[in-house]
């Protein structure tokens, strides 16, 4: 039986060369596909969106006969998704930071507490949004809440959990052991140590995975679908219906007037715009705070 | 002293909540599911494609295919790519390149997924209602099947080759030097070593794609077409599970068996997402300890 070797002996050098620039040109060709397709999506939403993309779309509200095509802009959802992401994401960082410090500090990596804990945030993690909106509408009902601004922020603290917990453990789990040493050498407890020298270390993940959690939230529609509801206010209580930025694109590109439809394609640019804002600070946050980290 | 026990107490009790939700969110839906299946049986339910509410016929068959071959499509149009583009980033690409691709694959991930709808709205459906369904001779409103996978395709790009990228990397430099000494080509240095070595963790990274495109809902929603039939080709539409809960799950609560079927669709969806979820990561968490 012939042996297979690393190097086919039945080819010569120019055969195989052929080979790796054949496959070479199909790796260059898929690296491109990726490129050009964002580049794509951004140039086609910014493009349609040019003839609606006026300052009142970001600067009022819908006005009467707005979805007819008249005018009106969408700065209740622009306000309502702020709203709903910073409740959110409060809720779930307040939730993620204890469970992540005490996965970290008291329980040892192997235990099965740890082990059970990490297991059901990769749970979480996997549920669609769309399930999360399913369970946070069965939620509100059985407390007799209508779709609100608070059974919204609920919905999304929850699909934010794992994504936030998770990023947060593993910026944690990185800071050195012998750090933490050091400190109880000087006679710090575990909350000292964990207050003063983990956190600080981590500092800079932390920041990024609260801004990856808000990215996602802000984005996120199916979440919301059946719990924030939607309004043409501007929400200023709790127990109100927010509108949301995502769920106002899906209305008004669902809309028949093309006025409206070009509205979708503008309210998609402001909410592309906002997404890369939050991409871009987290970027040059983590760059500026790695700086004064000790390795 | 106290502060620390405080702290410790809190943690302690707050840790239990992602299990307590786990377990909430399961039981919940099965509770809710369950009528419908004790008057019913289960594969009546699954297996049975007649989806009329009004006449208290709930057969999910139409809703699972759709979902299966929106997946399938888009698995199948992504893997390829993203293996390739992984490959050709850690392997042949100049520092430079990787450090610009970065904000890019972060970007792409970070999309919101109406973004996507729309994007798939404004091109791929006019592309394949006008383009492709008539060079294959057949017709098509370009609401269909292939339109969702196109846009699913994209979407789960990043999953993917993030992934596979981390795959990549852990794959010892020894062994692809040891190769490189022997005369291997480049391309044989990953054809014969880095691919060998790495691809468990590649299928692995793939799964976990696939996993995160059966549950994406409103980029499908818009572009799949939404007709809960039997779909008989790519270019037909078709009526997933995640777009079956968005257009009807607020507004169920008249009818009772109704309220059960959709809280059944909840459950296989999320039961479908969380099996290849997590044979993937338990699969790429083995791969890790063993290469650490």
């Amino acid at each position: 039986m012939k042996e297979k070797t690393l190097i086919n002996p039945g080819l010569n050098l120019k055969k195989r060369k052929r080979i790796e620039a054949f496959f070479k040109v199909l790796m260059l060709i898929s690296t491109a596909i990726i490129v050009l397709s964002l580049v794509i999506i951004l140039v086609s939403i910014l493009w349609k969106s040019l003839p609606a993309l006026k300052l009142s779309m970001i600067t009022r509200t819908p006005g009467g006969g707005y979805y007819l095509g008249q005018e009106g802009g969408i700065l209740n959802s622009i306000i309502g998704s702020i709203q709903l992401i910073l409740g959110a994401t409060v809720i779930a960082f307040l939730i993620a930071l204890p469970v992540v410090i005490y996965l970290n500090t008291y329980l040892k990596k192997s235990s099965f507490l740890a082990e059970a804990i990490r297991f059901s945030l990769e749970v979480l993690w996997g549920v669609p949004s769309i399930v999360y909106g399913a369970v946070g509408f069965l939620f509100m009902l059985s407390f007799r809440l209508r779709a609100s601004l608070l059974a919204g922020i609920i919905t999304v603290a929850l699909l934010e959990l794992p994504i936030l917990s998770r990023a947060m453990d593993e910026t944690i789990r990185l800071v050195p052991e012998e750090l933490k040493e050091a400190t109880y050498s000087l006679g710090a407890n575990r909350w000292q140590t964990t207050i003063r020298v983990v956190l600080r270390q981590a500092f800079p993940g932390l920041v990024t995975a609260v801004l990856i959690a808000m990215g996602r939230g802000l984005g996120d529609a199916a979440s919301v679908l059946f719990t924030a509801g939607f309004t043409d206010r501007i929400t200023t209580s709790l127990l109100q219906p927010v509108a949301t930025l995502p769920l106002a694109i899906f209305f008004q590109l669902n809309s028949p007037f093309p006025a409206v439809q070009q509205r979708a394609y503008a309210s998609a640019a402001v909410l592309t715009l906002l997404i890369l804002f939050i991409s871009l600070i987290t970027r040059s946050l983590s760059r500026t705070f790695s700086r004064h980290k000790i390795h | 002293m106290p502060r620390e026990k405080v702290a410790r107490s809190l943690g302690a009790t707050l840790s239990f909540f992602p299990m307590f939700l786990t377990a909430a969110i399961l039981l919940v839906l099965l509770l809710k599911a369950l009528p419908l299946i004790s008057l019913k049986s289960l594969p009546a339910l699954l297996f049975s494609s007649a989806w009329q509410p009004v006449k208290g016929k709930y057969g999910l068959w139409p809703f699972i295919l759709g979902t299966f071959w929106v997946t399938m499509t888009a698995f199948i149009l992504a893997v390829p790519v993203s293996i390739l583009t992984s490959i050709y980033l850690s392997e042949y690409a100049p520092g430079r390149l990787k450090k610009v691709f970065r904000p890019i694959l972060d970007l792409l991930a970070g999309l919101p997924s109406v973004i996507y709808g729309m994007w798939g709205v404004l091109l791929i459906v006019p592309f394949i209602g006008k383009c492709l369904a008539p060079l294959f001779g057949t017709y098509s409103s370009g609401y269909s099947i292939l339109a969702a996978g196109f846009v699913l395709a994209v979407m789960i790009l990043p999953t993917i080759i993030n992934v596979c990228l981390e795959v990549l990397n852990s794959v010892p430099l020894a062994l692809k030097e040891a190769a490189l000494a022997l005369g291997a080509t480049r391309f044989e240095v990953v054809r014969y070593v880095v691919l060998k070595k790495s691809s468990p963790g590649i299928a692995a990274a793939c799964v976990l794609g696939l996993s995160r495109a059966f549950g994406e809902t409103i980029a499908v929603l818009m572009v799949v077409g939404n007709v809960a039939q039997i779909p008989d080709s790519l270019f037909s539409p078709a009526y997933p599970l995640p777009a079956l809960l968005a257009n009807n799950y607020g507004e169920m609560m008249s009818i009772p068996g109704y309220e059960s079927a959709l809280n059944l669709a909840a459950l296989l969806l999320l039961l479908i997402v969380l099996s290849f979820s997590l044979l993937a990561r338990w699969y790429l968490t083995r791969i890790t300890r063993r290469a650490e």
